[in-house]
């Protein structure tokens, strides 16, 4: 096994051992990066010199003995949505691809506090929009078990990124499926937290009241420990919750006696091919064989998800989005006539097909006359949505779903069907309605594929998850690494 | 055909809290362009808002003094428009649930009659930055008044003549001043008044349509565009032709508005509620611990200026508008003994050299002790009332203090029996025609042989003495 190959905790160990530096971390990782993100193309940008500077400090911390977080010295890399202080932030879109922040997002404070080396932005679709990074303005991201194919998204860049072996984790965002699903199509760990558990203050929005950060990552331990480095109440974000820290780690138990688990029915309908539908039923029956119990349920209002969805994040994100007018920072066009032109032309040539469709579908959907038939009545179904999962939750401990319907597709298969790609994300987005805790772990293979298992959880409950996660992954050998 | 004016305004007045409605910048007037904004208010990409508390406890205040009811639970709308000045493209205001609504002013008229104009809300939300128009082709954006907190006002359309409007806003100013929430003023765009006005015929058969008028700098520009509005409308009316329903702006070199744009096709701001914002809710704890805080309001005050110190309610009425005057009028009730005396130097003298100088109560060179001096003097006849008038005046201009004044300007009155008679008999000698008319009844001769002797005297004796003495003589 390579360096790169290894975790989180892995590395962590042989730091804290000394039988290996931070900067020859940064350098296996750069020359990791080198081997393949000509195939991969997972970044966007990439700070080496700053990398090797920062685990020389590191390095010098270790030999002094000084106490330090998981992260100390470890190469992570984090999604083009969250702002970095004086380095671009491009949310992969014209629009602001010459955008340079002046604050850093709290994340970033996070991850630096726990010694994290941050090594560059990785790709993504535009503003978050999308499920393959096919939506970047600047580049396509290949999974890295099959390049023909897309390593799903928004967050295929850092999905990608740890896949390959090119960092050791990452940062991603989750609107509707963005971190999980990825995750699911490249077989590793991915975690959408709680709504409100991680600060979004600077992360670019795409809809506010769905958008959650959260780590992608080889195995769950190391989940855990970058989820700890990222939860907690941040002053700076009102909707994030002032909650006791929670020790993540903790969780990292292998047993699920007694667990019961809820497997709504609706997420193994149409739409969801009957491999990934035979392959969940058979991780179910493992954590039966662990000593949990599951029991089929029915959460009546999902098939309203995605209907539901696509009226609250476009609306969202229309408001969202107005602030790139070119005024104060992003694409200007170079010739207008007046103020409206010049908003006209800056925001034509700035975004990029599918940012404008959702852009158009939102401001169409707040329009006064069409509030109470859209936006109004989308409110309320959320809340049945909601209560589905409460309710759920009265009976089961979590509830098990595939985290996509399908394995990977191939890169340019649904460019031209912006309807079938909506539909990649139709097991994830009713999580981020309810605002629930999910996490996406490898569950198996179809066609050589790695396909992922969702775990769900109540409300702030991420160390059931966690715990059922851990239990899976210790039991199986799903855990694998691509080769390229 | 007779008709009737109705208007209602649209206040806007920013918050004095130190720092914005949303982050921790400073909300001063007049620092240098974009030296007063971060992240948050600048709305770059990732920043959020969070609420100032203060901006809460503010708003509520007003409420309470406005006899609003306060909402238990309110929340944050975004409403969406395009703006250069706007930075997130869109305001974060209140929509559905303003956080204080059905509130009242009552007015006193001249006529001594009382009116309730109604309140139909008060909402908070972030101001928006300043564009600077005018520079070659170029327009440029100053951010320092981005974010800072606002409440809006809005009345029910019961205010019917410009009388109406002024006494309005003079209760509404004075209460937000005596309240502290906002420095109230018109020049620094930190009380800002839009009026939205037409006319019904009395007999309700013919309406205009409504006209609003923005760009309002004075209470006299709003007094002076509801009167021109009015007859704008009704001339329409008369002449069987009607308003268009449009924004308009005040011009006050032309004293006239100007028609701005057409609202033939209402703005559509596409309000949502505010995703990034908890909604509030609002304890009874919370409202009474405010209401418990309130100070002393100007109606009250007003009522307590005429019963303790028994001065007319106009008096009473322009010392509480003001409220630093109030207080300065009760610091020189505390130290002299006359109210009246205090009330009609106040409103005579000392208002009319403040207007005609520009000058505030901040700015005055004299202290309010040296003030009481003079009236002292006054009142003991040290000098005379004249007298008293220069060394004000002096005092008004210099700083110099008032016994000093006296003594260099030589306006010692002379009380002295024998001095005033020798001058008296000089002029009495001098006027023999004059003594006639006296006794015939003519008082007006009284006067003028008083004005003579005064003259004699340098202006320096006892004008009540001399003028005793003259009679005495006559009679």
């Amino acid at each position: 096994m390579e360096i790169y190959d290894l975790t989180i905790h892995e590395v962590r160990d042989l730091l804290k051992k000394k039988k290996i530096t931070s900067v020859a971390l940064v350098e296996k990782v750069f020359e990791r990066i080198e081997a393949v993100e000509e195939d991969v193309a997972s970044f966007l940008a990439l700070y080496k010199e700053e990398a090797l500077e920062k685990a020389e400090v590191m390095d010098a911390k270790y030999a002094a003995g000084e106490p330090l977080g998981d992260l100390a010295g470890i190469p992570i890399a984090v999604k083009d949505n969250m702002c970095t202080i004086d380095k671009n932030t491009t949310c992969a879109s014209k629009m602001l691809e010459n955008f340079v922040p002046p604050y850093d997002a709290t994340v970033i404070k996070k991850l630096e506090d726990e010694g994290a080396i941050i090594i560059g932005k990785t790709n993504m679709d535009e503003f978050a929009m999308g499920s393959s990074t096919e939506n970047s303005a600047f580049q396509v991201s290949r999974n890295p078990w099959n390049l023909d194919y897309v390593p799903g998204g928004s967050s295929g860049g850092s999905a990608a990124a740890v896949t390959a072996g090119e960092v050791f984790g990452a940062l991603g965002s989750d609107t509707g499926g963005s971190i999980r699903q990825p995750a699911a199509l490249c077989g590793i760990v991915g975690i959408k937290p709680t709504y409100g558990l991680v600060s979004r203050y600077g992360l670019v929005a795409f809809a506010s009241s769905l958008d959650q950060i959260g780590p992608l990552s080889k195995d769950v331990e190391d989940a855990a420990i970058m989820l700890n480095a990222i939860a907690g109440h941040d002053e700076r974000d009102s909707t994030s919750v002032p909650k006791k820290k929670i020790n993540y780690k903790k969780a990292l138990v292998n047993d699920v006696k007694g667990m019961k688990i809820g497997v709504p029915k609706e997420y193994f309908g149409e739409g969801v091919t009957p491999k990934v539908k035979e392959l969940i039923y058979k991780a179910l029956d493992r954590l039966v064989e662990l000593g949990a119990e599951y029991e089929e349920i029915s959460l009546p209002y999902t098939e309203y998800s995605l209907p539901t969805y696509y009226i609250i994040a476009p609306a969202e994100c229309s408001s969202n989005l107005a602030r790139f007018d070119g005024i104060r920072y992003g694409h200007r066009a170079e010739t207008f006539e007046g103020i409206d032109d010049l908003y006209t032309k800056s925001r034509n040539q700035g975004f990029g097909e599918e940012v404008k469709r959702r852009i158009m579908i939102g401001t169409h959907s707040l329009a006064s006359g069409y509030y109470d038939a859209y936006y109004n009545r989308a409110m309320k179904v959320r809340t049945l949505i909601r209560d589905d999962f409460d309710k759920a939750f009265e009976k089961f401990d979590c509830i098990i779903t595939p985290t996509a319907p399908d394995k990977a597709f191939k890169i340019g298969e649904k460019t031209d069907d912006p309807l079938a790609m909506y539909m990649s994300d139709i097991c994830t987005v009713p999580i981020n309605i309810a605002g629930v805790p999910a996490i996406s772990i490898p569950a198996g293979f179809v066609d050589g594929m790695p396909i992922g298992m969702q775990i769900i959880g109540q409300h702030f409950d991420e160390e059931t998850i966690i715990k059922v996660a851990y239990t899976f992954e210790q039991n199986t050998d799903f855990n694998k690494r691509a080769t390229l | 055909m007779e008709f009737k004016t109705i208007v209602g305004l649209e206040i806007h007045s920013e918050l004095k809290t130190k720092s914005k409605i949303f982050c921790s910048c400073t909300t001063e007037f007049g620092g240098d362009v974009n030296t007063q904004c971060c992240p948050v208010c600048m709305g770059f990409p990732g920043s959020l808002p969070v609420v100032n508390k203060k901006v809460l406890d503010y708003a509520i205040k007003a409420g309470l003094a406005f006899e609003c009811d306060i909402a238990s639970h309110s929340k944050m709308d975004r409403k969406n428009y395009f703006y250069p000045d706007l930075v997130k493209a869109y305001q974060i205001s209140q929509y559905d649930l303003p956080l204080c609504s059905n509130g009242k002013i009552t007015i006193e008229k001249s006529d001594g009659t009382t009116k309730d104009i109604g309140l139909i809300r008060i909402h908070i939300e972030e101001d928006t930055g300043k564009s600077l128009h005018g520079l070659k082709e170029v327009s440029l954006l100053d951010y320092n008044r981005s974010g800072v907190g606002l409440i809006e006002i809005v009345t029910h359309p019961d205010i019917e003549t410009p009388e109406e409007a002024v006494l309005f806003l003079d209760e509404l100013k004075a209460t937000l001043e005596y309240l502290e929430v906002s420095d109230v003023k018109m020049e620094q765009g930190s009380l800002r008044c839009d009026v939205n006005i037409n006319v019904v015929a009395k007999d309700g058969s013919i309406k205009s349509r409504i006209s609003e008028i923005k760009n309002l700098n004075s209470f006299k520009a709003v007094q002076k565009s509801i009167d021109y509005e009015a007859h704008r409308h009704t001339e329409l009316l008369k002449a069987g032709k009607n308003s268009e329903k449009d924004t308009r702006r005040w011009d006050s070199d032309k004293n006239k508005t100007v028609f701005m744009r057409s609202k033939q096709h209402v703005e559509d701001y596409r309000y949502f509620p505010e995703p990034d914002i908890v909604d509030f809710e609002i304890s009874d704890e919370w409202i009474q611990e405010i209401r418990e805080k309130l100070p002393e309001l100007p109606k009250a005050k007003k009522e307590r200026f005429v019963k303790e110190f028994d001065i007319p309610a106009y008096d009473a009425q322009v010392l509480v508008n003001d409220k630093k005057l109030a207080h300065y009028f009760e610091a020189l009730c505390a130290d002299f003994n006359d109210p009246k005396l205090i009330s009609n130097w106040i409103m005579t003298e000392m208002l009319r050299r403040m207007n005609l100088e520009e000058v505030t109560l901040d700015e005055l060179k004299f202290e309010e002790k040296d003030l009481v001096i003079l009236f002292k003097q006054i009142a003991e006849n040290k000098i005379s009332n004249n007298a008293g008038k220069k060394v004000f005046r002096k005092m008004f201009e210099t700083g110099e203090k008032p016994l000093a004044l006296i003594e260099s300007m030589g306006l010692k009155q002379i009380s002295d029996d024998d001095f005033i008679e020798e001058l008296v008999t000089e002029v009495l000698e001098e006027n023999p025609d004059a003594i006639e008319d006296i006794k015939n009844g003519k008082d007006r001769a009284i006067g003028y042989l008083v004005g003579q002797v005064m003259k004699k005297s340098k202006g320096k004796a006892n004008p009540q003495m001399v003028s005793q003495m003259i009679k005495d003589h006559c009679l």
